[in-house]
Parts: structure tokens; C-alpha cells; sequence
């Protein structure tokens, strides 16, 4: 992933819509907080919690966690390079499992809109635990700009 | 704890064990997914909750919600058609959002593409009212255990 840091595109709408994004009523559920932001990139942590568990013999997160979280993550990496607000869609999204998530320590993933277009957004992410070496799972997925204003790329 | 994890282990012959099943999958629970036999086949399905809200402006399911919901069927799925034992791992999973899940109650049903020794391909549907209108397809491969 590209490394060299600048901030969001609007710091002003973006301390906005991250929160209101991790507000939303599964967002909160899961627990998901925002940790990092900058121009093209967040990370979100997943704390763990019991009822997340997707298999009771090994604890392991369940998949539809892990896809909740890289859905949500690759959202909100589109909103650190708009403006202004508007709607977006998830188009699809394709994750690999590389390994189980261990219990009992927090997921994080760290996602990345790396094109942006006037209709569409790239975006690939990675889930990981306490090595971001031996990643989780690694996601592409595509949005939609529904109602595209804002005419910035990346 | 000790019996139901073996219960699991010992694999799935009829709808009342897989109800059973879901009961001990905590992530299933949370989301609250339920299962019923329509048409010699497993039909499971979400009943609406706001907890699972996504979008509050149109409002709309979580894209998570709707993935989850369906990698939890696939791997139920798995395990009753097979009637044998173990959780089977999910190798992939690849969703395509179709349109935007209403707050109302979602359908899913799987279908095995291809199962092999080790692996299996499972497609998933999911819809709402309207099961010609469907709100997302997946596919994903499984290892079985």
C-alpha cells in the first residue's frame, strides 16, 4: 500500500462523517471505531466480543464479522477524498481468508481507496491482528458514487 | 458447552438440528438468523432489526449484514447437505450487491456449484419481497473439514 501520508481531503466533513459512519446501528453494534485517518485511508478496530464468534469449538471470529468490518472500512476510505457528502454503494466485494482471527484480541483493517472516478470506487483492504505481517484477509471491492459532486480523483 | 460443541461435531441430518446449530453460533444469533425447509432445501432468513441497519437515510441493510447472513447460510448449507461432520472454513467469498436491502425481512438460499474432496463452491441469493428481484448473489469455496 502507498504510504506517504496526507490528510483527508476535508478534515471539516470528514470529523464528521467518520463518526457518523461508526454510529450507524450495526456499526455500533459491532463496536467498530475509528482509529486512523488520512487522504485515501482509514483503519477500523473491531474489538472482540463473544458474540462475534462464528465457530463455539475454536472462538474464531465468525466471516460475516470480517465482512462487515472490510465493508464498512472500504467505505469510509472513499470519504476521506470527497468534499462534500454524498451516497455510495458497495458493487461487490471480494475477500480471501488468509487465517482464522485469533479470539479474545481486537480485528483491525486498514482500507485503501486507490482510484476514484466520477461514478466509481476502487478500493482493496487488509484485516489484521497484532502482526499486520500475517494478515486476516485481504478484500477488493467496487462503490458506486450515486450521486457524484464532488469531481475530485485520486 | 461440551455437549453442544459435539453436536456440532456430529454433523447435521434434519431442520431441527440445524435450528439447533444456528442457536450455537453466537455471530448467527446476534444477527438473528433463522432457518426453515422450503422446497426439500434449507431457506434461511433474517427477520428485520434495527441493529441491523447500515444506511439510516434510505434506510438500508448493512452490506456486511447481508454477507454475513449469506456465508452463514453457505457453511449451514454445507453441513446439511453433507450430513457429516465439522464446521467447513471458508477458503473465499465474493458478493455482488445487485440493490440496496429495504428494512424488511431478507431470504437467503445456497446452491452447491461444484464440491469436490476438499473443496466446495456454494452460490448464495439473497432477496426481500420479490424473489425474481434479488438484492445480492455470492459465491464462495469452502475447505471441508
Amino acid at each position: 500500500m502507498n504510504s506517504l501520508w496526507l490528510p483527508v481531503a476535508n478534515p471539516d466533513f470528514f470529523a464528521q462523517v467518520g463518526p457518523w459512519f461508526m454510529a450507524l446501528p450495526h456499526c455500533k453494534k459491532l463496536g467498530l471505531e475509528l482509529v486512523a485517518a488520512e487522504k485515501g485511508k482509514v483503519t477500523i478496530k473491531l474489538p472482540f466480543k463473544p458474540e462475534l464468534i462464528g465457530n463455539p469449538e475454536t472462538r474464531v471470529l465468525h466471516g460475516g464479522v470480517v465482512t462487515s468490518l472490510i465493508d464498512t472500512s472500504s467505505g469510509v476510505a472513499l470519504y476521506t477524498l470527497l468534499h462534500v457528502p454524498e451516497a455510495a454503494a458497495t458493487l461487490d466485494l471480494r475477500i480471501d481468508y488468509l487465517r482464522p482471527a485469533k479470539p479474545d484480541l481486537p480485528l483491525y483493517c486498514t482500507a485503501e481507496c486507490y482510484r476514484l472516478t466520477d461514478s466509481i470506487a476502487f478500493t482493496r483492504a487488509t484485516a489484521y491482528q497484532d502482526d499486520p505481517a500475517k494478515p486476516v484477509a485481504h478484500s477488493v471491492a467496487t462503490f458506486a458514487r450515486t450521486s457524484p459532486t464532488d469531481k475530485s480523483e485520486a | 458447552m461440551e455437549q453442544s460443541t459435539s453436536e456440532l461435531c456430529s454433523g447435521i441430518s434434519s431442520y431441527a438440528m440445524l435450528e439447533k446449530v444456528l442457536e450455537q453460533i453466537p455471530y448467527a444469533k446476534l444477527l438473528g438468523v433463522q432457518v426453515r425447509e422450503q422446497d426439500e432445501q434449507p431457506l434461511f432468513y433474517l427477520p428485520y432489526a434495527e441493529k441491523n441497519i447500515g444506511n439510516i437515510l434510505l434506510p438500508a441493510i448493512h452490506g456486511g449484514v447481508i454477507g454475513g447472513f449469506l456465508e452463514n447460510a453457505a457453511v449451514l448449507h454445507l453441513m446439511w447437505a453433507r450430513e457429516s461432520a465439522g464446521i467447513p472454513r471458508i477458503v473465499d467469498f465474493s458478493i455482488d450487491y445487485l440493490r440496496s436491502a429495504r428494512a424488511l425481512d431478507l431470504y437467503g438460499r445456497c446452491d452447491i456449484v461444484r464440491q469436490g474432496k476438499r473443496v466446495a463452491n456454494v452460490l448464495m441469493t439473497a432477496w426481500q419481497d420479490d424473489p425474481a428481484k434479488p438484492v445480492a448473489m455470492a459465491r464462495a469455496h469452502f475447505l471441508l473439514a
